[in-house]
């Protein structure tokens, strides 16, 4: 045994193969553990990194986002049982948004589903799970492994980032329509892409080798470096997200495989996921349960609310009306929308009090010098995203 | 509604013609409907059979003795009018320890042998025991409740199990819920000073358990089997005349009077469903059969996983079913005897009786302590008959059929059973010849039966006779797992009817009958 191998635990957060590269661009030293690795929370600001996303164009890296490697000849059915929505729809070199559940219909995690071939397929998902996926393949051919770490990430995000590829020597790119799979070369070293994020708008993510991740993000800097590529953290992404409507876990849903007080799980229908539950395509984990909350109705929603007044509602409780007396929810992720120039959050809210259209109110704690006050704030229901401009959905993007 | 039958379509379907499976068949058939039992062996009866092993020698193949299946089951079926008859019942039941007197143990006539202190706990543990298997009795006729729903059903099931155990009194009701977690070496511990008594009496808290005297939660398991004859309310040990084989005849004959259909050699391949709901099943053979109702006497690893599929299934619940603990740890062993089999210091109706080798409760441990790491027992506990006594038929004249249930046998032996299937009939012969000087020589055949070959012959998973182990976490509500524990199954029109169902097996019927009862009820209300 080495000496270093013997201690591994004093510095037990892997680090990603783009770390160096990181550590080198962080002005403010801000990292923070994810999914067992060290990330960058912010690289120089917030807001300098939330414009990037919007204006530019920006890396962010997603190596430790959990992937799992499904093939055989089963993989499709396996999958079909797992997931919500119907795989037999996905076609080879597309990506699917899909949740999946327990028997009682609650969630269990969402992720994007990858059909990288006939029989093969990735799941990109946050949270590690390959026990309930090895469970779920009981009785199915097929195999279930983790390939976190043979997989390198990058996201690619903003409306310059088609542009900065395509000057990156990706030819053809431009041709990636929304959820496509392409295969590319930067510099005689492959790189699969897919045009999928989680901005909510113009946006690539890059698969690679560990081996060839600080050459690519080398090649991606130098094209970007005309078109004002910066590295970002997770908290811009998070504002961008927020904006985009995109849920995360353990922040507006926990895992029910991670609960443990009743009444805490959701299902997807109360996430608001309904459209990518498919009832018609035979069984699927939760199916039954499902089917039942579905006939009784939802008792609650996760629904997009537009706040009174420019203070972001953090964990406000939700009220009926602004007696404040008959709770009816609570907020899950908020943010001042500086491209909206919107008072927007994610919230879930009771029946009858989550439709379209609805006035409730909001109870927003603020610190004022850590004088604190409490102000009921009038917030209505919207449709989410609060954020999708067009150029995220236009193919060939436009050449910004 | 009933319609006639057609060779294609029937109201109801059986997989299984195990005596559960039968059982529910002709309450079905008495009940109006169309049934179809479909069997993949060549005769019925399941683990409940009667079969020649040698030329001229029968022998019950598995379970070899009546004891738990309720008098008045047999009354509504009418099994004696159907051919059941009886070579003896009421049988004794002695423990044999080699080189010393045997121990009568049956009621009454207890105190042989024993010091004057066994003797008096022996007859007040006999009374408490038998007070509390009465207070859990009833729970074995009814379908055990779902938990955490609010049914009012469920509920009230519940508080009935509640007050059974409450209307015990103060003091037996502290006392059992004492025990109720306890080992049963520790219990026999408390009581008594005789080894000898202590290892018979512990013994049937074993008997086809996956536990030896020292594991957790024995005394449920001991309870569980006094809780199963008194709620028989039958006349003790009984053999059927015939062989076991002979019951599940009587049993095939009153489904069949009733209008039930039964096919032999008509193994199925899988359930069918359609729009989520069990349709029929498609035979080994390429046959399709529609049903209304499909209910499974196979046990519900096999039930689930092999013939429904896990892709009609949610996750969660698979991995349930997969975890069930149904690893066989009993093996049978049948010997054809020239002469009577020569059991020193036994009377001839001991003889005629159960006999137990389980010399003491640190014998059962070190026995179960081999199976633990894949081996068989060094020196193995049994529970012997001797069939032939009491029924002629089972063996030519002047000749005899010893039938005895060995422990411990693991299911998966490490060396393999191929290898080890001699050994561990010789290890089991020596425990017999210091019981029975000179057996030996009187054998004119022998056949094994590990739990593999009970799980290839009986098509039961891991080859364990009560399709699962009857334990705290796999008995009541929770047997075989939540979601299947009330005969229904997730899946519409698919029951559960065998011994993998609460109450569990043994030659009991109980889970057929109240099988047969929950298939009718989803017929009215749907």
């Amino acid at each position: 045994m080495t000496a270093s191998s013997n201690s591994h635990f004093t510095q037990p957060l892997l680090k990603t193969p783009f770390h160096e590269r990181a550590r080198a661009l962080s002005q403010v030293d801000s990292f923070i553990p994810w999914a067992g690795y060290t990330t960058v929370d912010v690289f120089t600001t917030v807001e300098q990194e939330y414009f990037a996303i919007r204006n530019a164009t920006t890396l962010y890296d997603l190596t430790p986002m959990v992937k799992y490697r499904v093939a055989g000849r089963d993989a499709q059915s396996y999958l079909n049982r797992l997931v919500t929505r119907d795989i037999g729809k996905l076609k080879p070199g597309r990506v699917a948004y899909c949740v999946w559940c327990n028997d009682a219909g609650h969630l269990i995690d969402d992720g994007t589903v990858f059909r990288l071939g006939e029989s093969e397929y990735r799941i990109c998902t946050a949270q590690r799970q390959l026990d309930w996926l090895l469970d779920s393949s009981i009785g199915f051919e097929v195999e279930v492994s983790e390939i976190t770490e043979q997989v390198a990430a990058l996201a690619l995000q903003g409306p310059t980032s088609c542009a900065v590829l395509r000057d990156a020597g990706l030819t053809g790119v431009d041709r990636l329509k929304v959820f496509e799979i392409g295969r590319f070369t930067l510099d005689s070293r492959a790189v699969t892409v897919s045009r999928t994020g989680f901005t909510g708008d113009l946006g690539y993510e890059l698969w690679m080798e560990p081996q060839d991740a600080e050459a690519v993000w080398d090649a991606l800097m130098a094209a970007g470096g005309p078109r004002g590529i910066r590295p970002i953290g997770s908290r811009a992404l998070n504002v961008a997200r927020i904006e985009a409507g995109f849920l995360s876990p353990n922040v507006d849903f926990v895992s029910a495989d991670h609960t443990i007080r009743i009444g805490t799980d959701r299902s997807p229908l109360e996430l608001g996921l309904g459209w990518i539950v498919d009832f018609n395509k035979g069984h699927f984990t939760g199916r039954r349960a499902l089917l039942e909350e579905k006939r009784c109705g939802a008792k609650r929603r996760l629904v997009g609310l537009d706040i009174e007044g420019n203070k972001p509602a953090h964990n406000a409780l939700l009220y009926r009306d602004i007696t404040g007396k008959r709770e009816i929810g609570s907020v899950s992720s908020a943010v001042w929308s500086p491209t909206c120039k919107r008072n927007v959050a994610l919230a879930m809210v009771e029946a009858p009090y989550f439709e379209i259209g609805s006035y409730i109110w909001a109870e927003i704690y603020l610190s004022r010098e850590l004088v604190w006050e409490r102000r009921m704030s009038r917030a209505q229901v919207v449709e989410r995203p609060f954020f999708a401009p067009e150029r995220r959905r236009a193919t060939p993007p436009g050449q910004f | 509604m009933s319609h006639a039958p057609s060779p294609s379509r029937y109201d109801c379907v059986v997989i299984g013609a195990g005596h559960n499976g039968l059982v529910c068949a002709a309450l079905l058939a008495r009940a109006g409907r169309s049934v179809l039992v479909l069997e993949a062996g060549t005769q019925v009866g399941g683990a409940a059979i009667t079969r020649e092993f040698c030329p001229g020698f029968k022998v019950s193949a598995g379970a070899h003795l009546l004891h738990l299946m309720p008098a008045e089951l047999l009354r509504t079926l009418k099994l004696e009018s159907h051919g059941l008859q009886w070579a003896a019942q009421r049988l004794p039941t002695t423990a044999l320890i080699s080189g010393a007197p045997a121990l009568k143990l049956s009621d009454g006539a207890a105190a042989d042998g024993l010091t004057s202190a066994d003797a008096a706990a022996l007859g007040a543990y006999q009374d408490r025991m038998q007070r509390f298997a009465a207070a859990i009795a009833p729970i074995f006729s009814r379908t055990p409740p779902r938990l955490g729903t609010d049914a009012w059903s469920d509920r009230l099931s519940l508080l009935r199990m509640g007050w059974q155990i409450r209307k015990l009194g103060r003091r037996d009701m502290r006392e059992l819920l004492r025990i109720g977690g306890m080992n049963v070496h520790d219990l026999l511990e408390e009581n008594f000073e005789s080894a000898a008594l202590k290892g018979a009496l512990g013994f049937d808290a074993i008997l086809g358990a996956n536990f030896g005297p020292r594991s957790p939660g024995t005394v449920l398991t001991l309870l569980y089997r006094l809780a199963a004859e008194s709620a028989a309310g039958s006349s003790g040990l009984s053999q059927p005349k015939g062989g076991m084989g002979a019951l599940c005849d009587a049993l095939a004959k009153a489904a069949g009077a009733a209008g039930a259909v039964i096919r032999t050699q008509s193994a199925v391949a899988g359930i069918l469903v359609d729009s989520d709901r069990a349709c029929g099943v498609l035979l080994e053979s390429g046959e399709r059969i529609g049903a209304r109702q499909v209910i499974s006497n196979a046990d519900p690893k096999t039930t689930f996983l092999k013939l429904l599929g896990t892709a009609h299934l949610d996750a969660g619940f698979v991995r349930r079913v997969n975890h069930i603990r149904c690893r066989g740890l009993a093996a049978k062993i049948h010997l054809a005897l020239n002469r009577p089999p020569p059991f020193t210091a036994v009377s001839e109706a001991a003889l005629r009786g159960r006999l137990l080798s389980a010399p003491s409760l640190e014998h059962l441990e070190h026995a179960y302590n081999h199976s633990k790491y894949g081996e068989f027992s060094a020196s193995p506990a049994m529970e012997i008959t001797v069939p032939s006594i009491n029924d002629a038929t089972l063996a030519p004249a002047g000749r005899h059929v010893l039938s005895a249930i060995v422990q411990y046998a693991p299911y998966a032996l490490k060396q393999g059973w191929g290898r080890g299937r001699q050994a561990f009939l010789d290890t089991s012969l020596d425990v017999l010849e210091a019981l029975a000087p000179g057996l030996r020589g009187c054998i004119a055949a022998a056949e094994v039966l590990t739990p593999a070959d009970l799980e290839t012959q009986f098509r039961s998973s891991g080859g364990h006779w009560h399709h699962g182990d009857l334990a705290f976490d796999q008995i009541l509500m929770v047997r075989p797992v939540p979601g299947a524990a009330q005969y229904r199954t997730p899946v519409e029109g698919l029951f559960l009817c065998g011994a993998g169902c609460h109450p569990g097996g043994g030659v009991m019927g109980i889970a057929g009958r109240n099988a047969a009862q929950q298939v009718l009820s989803e017929a009215t209300t749907s």
